[in-house]
C-alpha cells in the first residue's frame, strides 16, 4: 500500500466519525441499518452473540452473502477475516468491500502473527486491549482501530477497560521525558516511532471507535465521553426487542453523547436489551479479546 | 458576530474547523436550532449523507437550515454535504434540495476506486487546487443557475448557485485552504489569505484534525 492510499484509508475511517457501524447478517438487517442512520455495517453470518453460542471454528462469511448486503446498501460495508488469515483478507479485497476487520470474533488461523496489511489496498480495522496492541496493529498497516471489548455478551465492561488503558497509557507518554519513551515503549511492545507520533498528538493517530458490547444508548455515549469517535454494535441491535428503534436511538445517542437530555430522550422505550452475560461466567478459554497479541 | 458554523452531527466536522481557523475565520459548531444564530455561511460535512438525513430530521435541524437559507445563509456541501444539498439525487428523494443539480450517491464503486488528483480551478485559486475523492458522488446535471466550476470526464465535480456551493471532494483533507477561502468570500467575509499568496497551509499535515481530540 502506498502512503497516498494508506491516507485515503485513514480519512474513509475519519467520515464514519461521530456515527455507529452495525452487524447484520442480511439484506433486510443491512436495510434497517442503513435506515436508521448506521455510517457502515458489518456484513456476517451470525453475530457475535450466537458466533459465542453455537461454538466451533468461525471464520469468514459466505462472500456470497457479503456480496448481496453490498448489493442492497449504498453505505460502506465492513466485512471480517480470521487473525492473520490474509488468504480471507484477500477475497474480501477482491469482493471490493470497503473495510476489512481482522477480528477476534472468527477464530484465529495464526497464533503469532497478525496480516500485514501493508501488503493491501483495501483499508484494515483491528481491535485492541491496550496502546501496545493498537500501535503494533496500526504498524502492520490498520487504518483504523477498535476497543475488542468482549464481543457477543451485551456487556461494556470490556470495552471500557480497554479504551481506559489506552487512555492511561497515551497520558502517560504525553507526560514523560522523551527519554522515558524507549525503556516505556520497549516495555510495552510499542513501535517506538509511533509511540513518539502518539506522544506528540496525545491521541491515536488514527480514528478509534468503541466495540464490544454496546447494547444501550448510554453504553455508545459512555464510550464516546470515554473519548472514541465513533461506535460499533454487533449483537446488541438485532438481538433486541425492537432493532429498528434502538438503532436509531444508538445513532442519536453517539452524534449527541454529550447531551443527556437527549441521550435521555433516545433511551425511553425501546423495549428489552439483548440479554447480557457477566464476563465472569465466561470460561476462560472462549474470552475472545484474547485472541490477538 | 460573522461566524461559518460546521454542522456538527457526524462526520469530518473538526477537519472544516481547522481549515476556517487558519483562515482567520470564527468558525462554530452547530449542533442546536439555536446555534444558527449570527451565521452567515454554514458547511455541511463529509460524512453518511444516509446517517447525516436521518439525524437531520430526527432532530429537528432541518427546518432551522431552510429557514437561514430563506434569511440569507450561505451554504457549502463537500460529499455528503452536497447529497444533501441537491435537488435531485439518484433514486432518492432529496434532503434539503437548495441548489438544482442532479447527483449520485457512491458514484466511483467502492472504497478501492477512491483518489486523489490535482486541478486548475480559475474561478477558485490561480494554482492547481489538490482534490481527494472518498467514496465520491458525481454531479450528473447542473440547472440553468448553476455554474459548473470543475468538470471531470462526463461529470461534475463542484458548482455554485448564488447561495449554495457543492463540491463532491474534500478540500478540508488537503493543506490547500482555496475552496475555505472562496467559500468565506462568498459569505462576505475577509479570509486572512489573499490572491497572491499560496493558498497551500505548509503547517497543515494529516493528522491536524487530531489536535481537537486529544485525550
Amino acid at each position: 500500500m502506498d502512503k497516498k492510499r494508506y491516507e485515503l484509508n485513514v480519512q474513509l475511517a475519519q467520515m464514519l466519525k461521530g456515527g455507529v457501524i452495525m452487524d447484520v447478517v442480511n439484506v433486510e438487517h443491512a436495510k434497517i441499518a442503513e435506515g436508521a442512520g448506521a455510517v457502515a455495517v458489518m456484513a456476517l453470518e451470525r453475530v457475535p452473540s450466537d458466533i459465542r453460542k453455537e461454538g466451533g471454528v468461525a471464520r469468514m462469511s459466505d462472500p456470497a452473502l457479503i456480496a448481496q448486503i453490498k448489493e442492497a446498501v449504498s453505505i460502506p460495508v465492513m466485512a471480517k477475516a480470521r487473525i492473520g488469515h490474509f488468504v480471507e483478507a484477500q477475497i474480501l479485497e477482491t469482493l471490493k468491500i470497503d473495510y476489512i476487520d481482522e477480528s477476534e470474533v472468527l477464530t484465529p488461523a495464526d497464533e503469532e502473527c497478525h496480516i500485514d496489511k501493508n501488503l493491501f489496498s483495501i483499508p484494515f480495522v483491528c481491535g485492541a486491549r491496550n496502546l501496545g496492541e493498537a500501535l503494533r496493529r496500526i504498524a502492520e498497516g490498520a487504518a483504523m482501530i477498535r476497543t475488542k471489548g468482549e464481543a457477543g455478551t451485551g456487556n461494556v465492561v470490556e470495552a471500557v477497560r480497554h479504551i481506559r488503558a489506552v487512555n492511561r497509557e497515551i497520558r502517560q507518554l504525553v507526560n514523560m521525558p522523551v527519554e522515558e519513551v524507549t525503556p516505556f515503549a520497549k516495555e510495552n511492545g510499542f513501535p517506538y516511532e509511533l509511540a513518539l507520533q502518539v506522544r506528540q498528538l496525545g491521541r491515536l493517530p488514527v480514528v478509534n471507535f468503541a466495540a464490544g458490547g454496546i447494547a444501550t444508548p448510554a453504553d455508545a455515549a459512555l464510550m464516546m465521553q470515554l473519548g472514541c469517535d465513533g461506535v460499533f454494535v454487533g449483537s446488541g441491535i438485532f438481538k433486541s426487542e425492537n432493532p429498528a428503534k434502538r438503532a436509531e436511538a444508538i445513532v442519536k445517542a453517539t452524534a449527541y453523547y454529550k447531551d443527556p437530555s437527549k441521550i435521555l430522550e433516545a433511551s425511553l422505550g425501546l423495549g428489552n436489551a439483548m440479554p447480557g452475560i457477566e464476563i465472569s461466567d465466561i470460561p476462560e478459554n472462549q474470552i475472545l479479546a484474547k485472541r490477538g497479541w | 458576530m460573522d461566524m461559518i458554523g460546521v454542522l456538527d452531527l457526524q462526520g469530518d466536522v473538526v477537519e472544516h474547523i481547522d481549515h476556517l481557523e487558519r483562515l482567520g475565520v470564527n468558525a462554530v459548531r452547530v449542533k442546536e436550532p439555536s446555534d444558527f444564530a449570527h451565521l452567515t455561511g454554514l458547511i455541511i460535512p463529509g460524512g453518511e449523507s444516509t446517517c447525516l438525513a436521518r439525524l437531520l430530521s430526527i432532530l429537528g435541524i432541518r427546518d432551522p437550515i431552510l429557514r437561514q437559507f430563506q434569511r440569507g445563509l450561505k451554504l457549502w456541501g463537500t460529499c455528503a454535504g452536497a447529497i444533501l444539498l441537491a435537488k435531485e439525487i439518484v433514486g432518492e428523494p432529496p434532503v434539503l434540495a437548495l441548489i438544482d443539480i442532479e447527483i449520485q450517491r457512491n458514484a466511483f464503486g467502492s472504497q478501492l476506486d477512491s483518489f486523489v488528483s490535482e486541478a486548475l480551478v480559475p474561478l477558485v485559486a490561480p494554482q492547481p487546487i489538490p482534490l481527494t475523492f472518498i467514496r465520491a458522488p458525481k454531479i450528473t446535471r447542473a440547472g440553468t443557475d448553476v455554474a459548473v466550476l470543475l468538470r471531470q470526464d462526463d461529470y461534475i465535480v463542484a458548482a455554485e448557485s448564488p447561495d449554495v456551493l457543492v463540491t463532491v471532494f474534500h478540500p478540508e483533507l488537503t493543506p490547500s485552504l482555496a475552496f475555505h477561502r472562496y467559500f468565506a468570500l462568498k459569505c462576505g467575509l475577509k479570509p486572512s489569505v489573499n490572491e497572491e499568496s499560496s493558498m497551500i497551509d505548509p503547517t497543515w499535515d494529516s493528522r491536524s484534525w487530531t489536535r481537537y481530540t486529544r485525550l
